[in-house]
């Protein structure tokens, strides 16, 4: 397998991450674990846009990720953390495959509205669930890692190094698959999608596997912030929710997969400071800079360093 | 029998309820092409003003009436959605046009994230029950049924800004015009129509309209944070499932949805969330533009 600069220097960044962890103190390493975790729902949502379609409906895999996980580990005994992601991935994809005959025909503001629908009927239903501890969800205690416990005080960090870990190797696929044939299809199906189809191109079939990919990435993403703050409950598929990962992807840009990992880490630490600070003023904030990177910055964060390397060169 | 009518009083005014807020969604959308997350904003707006106004009538020791409280209800909140939508439109929308109608959807977001805490920071975040004039004005018998007045009442208001809305737009020279801007803007941009201007009274209108819905309403619920977001979905899920910018659509779509869940409420209440959308979703399946949408060509 031939690796290049870009993949190199992701596993390279992924490892220092790896290793501040055990120098960080823990509430930060906690905020950390789930704002990668975070950042793989936002992949997704990053692909979906890089072809040119907003989920506002993401929430539903994070949802479906997290409750897989959750639901595998209270009623069905399931402990090795690998079993509980597999379970989450399966579902959602199994979902993603059903859901995306249905959305791939769909472009603009329909396909936001949709995705929005499906994610609300599950919260519905998730509110509706006794069993499943309606509004209040339930949480996961108990688990390991490849049967391995970690010991008192360190299961947060040996999260966190699972989820950097996990982060790395989707940062490295995405990579491939955002630079492949399919992966550039999707570009040219946002540009103008019936050129694409007078070049042979299906953009449907290339469209569903973007939200097939987009859905799998966002339960795995889903599973761990479970995972990470020990606890689901039905606001995960809320569609404030998924406004927050549309935030983060316009945020990051789609210039580069390390993007919405470095949106997100900003994004938490932004907001666990705002929330303390300006309690009642917090999503102002959030909606102002929202605001302004539409207006001035709508490549993102990442074409800041675009920005700046063609500056310097 | 009894379930059958109460479905149908219940699924009535759900239903007017509903198309009172989707209507300032849909002409905004016909007009403007932008789908406004921030209605939702201006809903709660109106019911936040509402609550303040009707807790100054009452507090007072004058006498009450119902009439000047239902006024004030509508009026109030219709006057405050109004002014906030022309700032809105000025000071934000006007520098965001010609973007994508989803990157609108966005910045429509944008607004309700900071709408909805501006008003947080005005009016606090405990919740408001001004829940007088629902109770003033009584309920009715029928057979058994009992129907709040108020209720009943609001039906007809909703049936009045529907007729209102449609005269509007079918019948008088400033509809003629917004008609022409929702056939094709551009060309009515050529032939004189001030466009922008035009839009300013649209986002006033339909920004009053939303606001106005969510005064009569505030009697019935609870005022409180976060009602904007639970409003603006299920508005959205009428207005999608009738067909974007149809006035018509809208009316059914309310309909609908409406009869959908209290049908469910009556008869399988942990469905109830799942109806709405479930309504929306099969919709979409079959006409991907709604009931009364049409299908636009595909730019080559």
């Amino acid at each position: 397998m031939q690796m290049d600069r870009s993949e190199w220097l992701l596993l390279a960044g992924g490892l220092l991450i790896a290793l501040g962890g055990f120098l960080l103190p823990s509430w930060m390493v906690s905020i950390a674990t789930s704002a990668f975790a975070t950042a793989l729902v936002v992949q997704g949502v990053v692909l979906l846009i890089r072809a040119g379609l907003v989920s506002f409906g993401q929430g539903l895999f994070f949802g479906i990720g997290g409750y897989a996980a959750g639901m595998s580990n209270r009623f069905l005994g399931v402990t090795e953390v690998f079993g509980m992601l597999a379970l989450g991935l399966v579902v959602a994809v199994a979902l993603a495959m059903v859901l995306g005959l249905l959305v791939s025909r769909y472009r603009e503001i329909f396909f936001a509205m949709l995705t929005l629908a499906f994610s609300m009927i599950a919260y519905g239903v998730l509110v509706k669930s006794r069993a499943l501890g309606s509004t209040d969800g339930f949480g996961i205690d108990t688990w390991h890692i490849l049967g391995w416990t970690p010991p008192d005080g360190y299961g947060q960090l040996s999260l966190f190094l699972l989820t950097v870990t996990i982060g790395s190797i989707v940062a490295v696929l995405l990579h491939r698959y955002r630079r492949s044939a399919l992966g550039l299809a999707c570009e040219a199906i946002r540009e103008n999608e019936v050129r694409v189809e007078y070049m042979g191109i299906s953009q449907r079939l290339v469209l569903y596997i973007n939200y097939v990919i987009a859905a799998a990435v966002g339960a795995l993403g889903g599973s761990l912030h479970a995972l990470a703050i020990g606890h689901v409950d039905p606001g995960m598929t809320y569609w404030t929710t998924s406004g927050e990962f549309v935030f983060i992807a316009l945020l990051a840009g789609s210039g580069h997969v390390a993007a919405p990992f470095i949106a997100a880490v900003l994004f938490a630490l932004v907001r666990t400071y705002a929330v303390e600070l300006i309690p009642n003023a917090w999503q102002m904030g959030l909606g102002i800079t929202l605001l302004l990177i539409i207006l001035f910055l709508p490549g993102g964060i990442w074409s800041l360093f675009t920005r700046l390397r063609r500056a310097t060169s | 029998m009894l379930t059958a009518w109460a479905i149908l009083a219940d699924g009535l005014i759900y239903a007017s309820w509903l198309f009172l807020i989707a209507a300032g969604l849909t002409v905004i959308y016909g007009v403007m092409r932008i789908l406004n997350l921030a209605h939702g904003a201006f809903y709660a707006l109106g019911a936040y003003t509402a609550a303040t106004a009707i807790g100054w009538y009452y507090g007072g020791s004058g006498d009450t009436h119902m009439l000047v409280s239902y006024l004030l209800l509508g009026g109030c909140a219709l006057v405050a959605g109004a002014l906030l939508g022309a700032a809105v439109e000025r000071g934000v929308l006007r520098i965001m046009y010609g973007r994508d109608e989803i990157l609108m959807l966005i910045v429509t977001f944008a607004l309700l994230l900071i709408l909805d805490d501006a008003m947080k920071l005005i009016w606090g975040t405990q919740s408001y029950l001004p829940y007088q004039p629902y109770a003033e004005m009584g309920r009715m018998n029928f057979d058994g049924l009992s129907v709040a007045y108020y209720d009943v009442t609001l039906i007809a208001i909703s049936l009045l800004v529907g007729l209102g809305l449609w005269y509007w737009l079918e019948r008088t020279h400033t509809g003629k015009i917004l008609r022409s801007i929702i056939h094709d803007r551009e060309v009515s941009a050529a032939m004189g129509v001030n466009v922008k201007r035009m839009f300013t009274i649209t986002f006033m209108i339909g920004a009053g309209l939303g606001a106005a819905a969510g005064g009569l309403t505030a009697p019935a619920i609870s005022v409180a944070p976060g009602l904007g977001a639970e409003v603006i979905v299920v508005a959205f899920a009428v207005v999608v499932s009738g067909g974007l910018g149809s006035i018509g659509g809208a009316a059914i779509g309310a309909i609908a949805v409406g009869l959908a869940r209290a049908a469910s409420v009556h008869l399988a209440p942990e469905l109830e969330l799942f109806v709405i959308y479930a309504v929306m979703a099969t919709v979409l399946i079959f006409r991907p533009h709604g009931l009364f949408g049409q299908a636009t060509a595909r730019k080559i």
